[in-house]
């Protein structure tokens, strides 16, 4: 094996050639039982639909299932049945008892994990070894996290004054994390007294209708959690419902924007947990084999549908070369293929659209200029595939390093001082999460702290917990979810909800009354007669 | 009695081009030395109060009784927020206990360049109320002040002035809030928007030309002076709107 006395600074690999097989290590399916159909899930029951749209698999683009879809009348029920079930039970229960529910949920999603990471990975073309670690035993560890909230939240927001509960909550949540985002937008929201209408995506919504069931056999009281589906029209039907009194949504900057208008002047409250574009920063003096496998996993985990991906690589000119070199060399190695394989890493685009809007901006990238690497891979004939691609020479002007892809590609440039890198960092609308790739501890905090970044990974890369607050900022959206900071968005705080006792007229004014001492009249709502 | 200043949309784009360039700057001060800013310009403001009181009694029409009290309470708010600048991020940020080895925490950081619509009652303790939390945290801000006794916020400025406080951490603007607020809604250099009494109107504008670039908002009714002055006009929950929790993670291992 003349390859192993390659030059030293170049990777040692190993080269079978075509001396051994592969041999697939499919996950079984069968266990996973589904019906032909279902509709949305409102006041504790399924319900039939007037129209269904099938939710498919895109490693096969056969049917799953079919879905009911449903409409602003089916909205209305279900906002109806969240105020309903706010004012009979759930705001009034006490925390500890809400907590039995949410611990519940928790412990019979970990009984169920198999099956509920099956689905995931059938209905969304994420790899079977995703599902399996990461996103069913966060979900788990999530409602776990907040069902030890409910009873503890006058110590998540101190001071006098007891916080309290908004109301119902819309929220509309992606289809990258279908379960995960299902869970980080409930557990809160259920641990602080609400009740809530939820729209999963309209490619992923099997595994919500599956926590459905779990909702239902925990005997949750009917109406706390209801769940409708469809693709932005349903969304829009929430967010404009006029009792809704919280929306919050995961998603894409452009709907995000498009919400926080629609939503203008309404009172509503709202967090938003939109797009970014990760800078992952390597230095010189990083771990460089280490580095380059968090870079491996901050782009190409979960096909790159993430939107706290590194997809920016911005590394130090000493090392571009052999960084480059490395990646190229790990690239070639990753398994792209059937979601269900356990070896895969790289499973299914979620939906054609989606595949489409990657190949339109790589395509973009080539014509701009930039060098594309793609290994080879023999992608299967059905379903979506992209390989995990890289360019180099992009320029911070390109596309690619602009916009959001949303899959497996990754832009490389390089820069010389610390200095150049913060500024190329945030040289970008986003400001979700970022990475720092360094042995040296004080240059690691400065450049952390400056950083217009919610999350950052410091010689780590896509790490999350129910603990650990996430979100954006700048146009990443606002709001955190995670830990005690993601309790805040569901709760008021008696100094934020203050309203004037008597008219604003203690200085006298020539302008006619402002229309605050209008609105400070009570609404009769907290009357759960 | 006096011819105030009319704020026009360009005065506003320079003041944001001032907020923006001294915002790094003082959120990179030390949270302590923010906090001794602050308190200097409680002393500077009660070396001024009977110049204060008088304004407040001739232009807009308070009794003496009252003028002392706005005064004196804006001083101590100014007092009071000086001693959250080194406390915010320890009672508001937090270390995780994340499952797996890792050093987790979340701290405070300012959101930076805010534009603030001042109270149109309590000529000085609404604004001092407004501006405090604000800039505790690190931002800079762009008071909009549009009240009977505009000439106080230029008073005000003057107190600013001489406390050690850097330019372009503080501007006012005194105008019409009613031919700005399209304009700061829409500007995309300024990251949140505090109004105070906006109408459902100004509401609308604000938020719907803010979504162009994610602008942060918070809306606080109006309330009379007594209002102002009572506890329950400061509070924490004053600096949380503008602070976005940053949370860094770090492997744990040898």
């Amino acid at each position: 094996m003349a390859e192993l006395e390659a030059a030293p600074d170049t990777a040692r690999e190993l080269l079978f050639g075509d001396e051994w097989e592969y041999a697939p290590a499919p996950q079984s399916a069968d266990h996973v039982r589904l019906a032909d159909r279902y509709g949305s899930f409102i006041d504790g029951e399924f319900r039939e639909a007037d129209d269904y749209f099938p939710s498919i698999n895109p490693a096969t683009e056969e049917t799953i299932a079919e879905v009911g879809l449903a409409n602003e009348a089916v909205v209305d029920d279900a906002v109806h049945a969240a105020r309903n079930a706010y004012e009979s039970t759930w705001r009034d229960l006490p925390g500890k008892e809400r907590a039995k529910y949410i611990y519940r949920i928790g412990r019979m999603i970990k009984e169920k994990s198999r099956e509920f990471a099956v689905l995931e990975s059938m209905d969304g073309g994420k790899p079977i070894r995703e599902s399996r670690d990461m996103d069913i035993p966060l979900v788990a560890a999530h409602f776990f996290h907040y069902a030890g909230w409910a009873d503890k939240l006058e110590y998540a927001l101190p001071g006098p004054g007891r916080p309290r509960s908004l109301g119902v909550c819309g929220q509309i949540i992606p289809w990258n994390f279908p379960l995960l985002m299902a869970a980080w937008k409930l557990a809160p929201a259920l641990a602080t007294g609400n009740t809530v209408v939820l729209k999963p995506a309209e490619t992923t919504p099997l595994t919500a209708i599956k926590l459905a069931e779990v909702i239902q056999e925990a005997g949750l009281p009917p109406g706390v959690v209801n769940i409708v589906h469809g693709a932005g029209e349903v969304g829009s039907a929430i967010v404009e419902h006029p009792d809704v009194d919280k929306v919050a949504f995961t998603g894409s900057t452009e709907v995000g924007k498009h919400i926080q208008k629609q939503l203008a002047g309404s009172k509503k409250r709202l967090t938003l947990e939109l797009g970014g574009k990760g800078a992952n920063i390597l230095f010189e003096d990083a771990p460089i084999d280490q580095a380059v496998k968090g870079i491996v996993d901050g782009i190409y985990f979960n096909q790159g549908h993430v939107c706290c991906a590194g997809s920016r690589l911005l590394v130090q000119e000493s090392v571009a070369e052999e960084v480059t070199q490395k990646l190229r060399d790990r690239l070639s190695t990753l398994r792209v293929g059937h979601p269900l394989d356990k070896n895969t890493d790289i499973g299914a685009i979620n939906s054609k659209q989606q595949l489409e809007k990657i190949r339109r901006l790589v395509d973009i990238g080539e014509q701009e200029g930039a060098d594309k690497f793609q290994p080879e891979c023999d992608l299967p004939e059905n379903g979506f595939w992209f390989p995990p691609t890289f360019f180099t020479n992009v320029t911070q002007s390109h596309r690619i390093a602009q916009e959001e892809i949303f899959g497996p590609v990754l832009s490389v440039t390089t820069f010389r001082t610390p200095e150049e890198a913060v500024e190329r960092a945030n040289n970008t609308e986003y400001g979700l999460a970022a990475g720092i790739w360094s042995d040296k501890g004080s240059k690691l905090f400065s450049i952390s702290q400056a950083l217009k970044s919610g999350v950052i990974w410091g010689n780590t890369y896509n790490k999350f917990d129910p603990a650990s607050p996430f979100g954006g900022y700048k146009e990443s959206g606002f709001g955190r979810e995670g830990g005690k900071h993601g309790l805040l968005p569901y709760l008021e705080h008696p100094s934020q909800s203050w309203q004037p006792q008597t008219p604003t007229n203690g200085s006298p004014s020539t302008k006619p009354e402002s229309s605050t001492s209008v609105e400070a009249s009570p609404e009769p709502k907290a009357d759960g007669t | 009695m006096a011819n105030i200043c009319r704020a026009s949309r360009k005065d506003f784009r320079d003041a944001v081009v001032e907020a923006r360039e001294a915002q790094d700057g003082w959120a990179g001060r030390s949270a302590f030395n923010r906090g001794q800013i602050l308190y200097r310009m409680g002393e500077m403001l009660e070396s001024r109060r009977q110049a204060f009181v008088d304004v407040l009694v001739g232009t807009a029409g308070y009794s003496a009784d009252e003028a002392v009290a706005e005064v004196d309470v804006a001083v101590d708010r100014l007092v009071y927020y000086a001693g959250w600048t080194d406390k915010f991020a320890q009672v508001f940020g937090a270390v995780n206990p994340v499952a797996s080895s890792h050093f987790d925490f979340s701290v405070p950081e300012p959101s930076g360049v805010v534009a603030a619509f001042c109270p149109e009652t309590a000529p000085l303790l609404g604004l001092v109320s407004c501006m405090a939390p604000v800039i505790a945290t690190g931002n800079t801000v762009i008071l909009v002040v549009e009240n009977d006794a505009p000439t106080l916020a230029l008073d005000l400025a003057e107190v600013l002035d001489t406390s050690d406080l850097p330019g372009g951490v503080v501007n006012i603007l005194t105008g019409y809030r009613e031919e700005l607020r399209e304009h700061v809604g829409g500007h995309r250099d300024v990251d949140a928007i505090l109004s105070v009494g906006a109408s459902t109107e100004e509401r609308t504008i604000l938020e719907r030309e803010g979504a162009e670039s994610v602008t942060r908002m918070e809306f606080r009714p109006d309330r009379s002076p007594a209002e102002w002055r009572s506890g329950e006009s400061q509070s924490p929950y004053w600096m949380t709107p503008f602070v976005e929790f940053k949370t860094t993670w770090h492997p744990v291992g040898r």
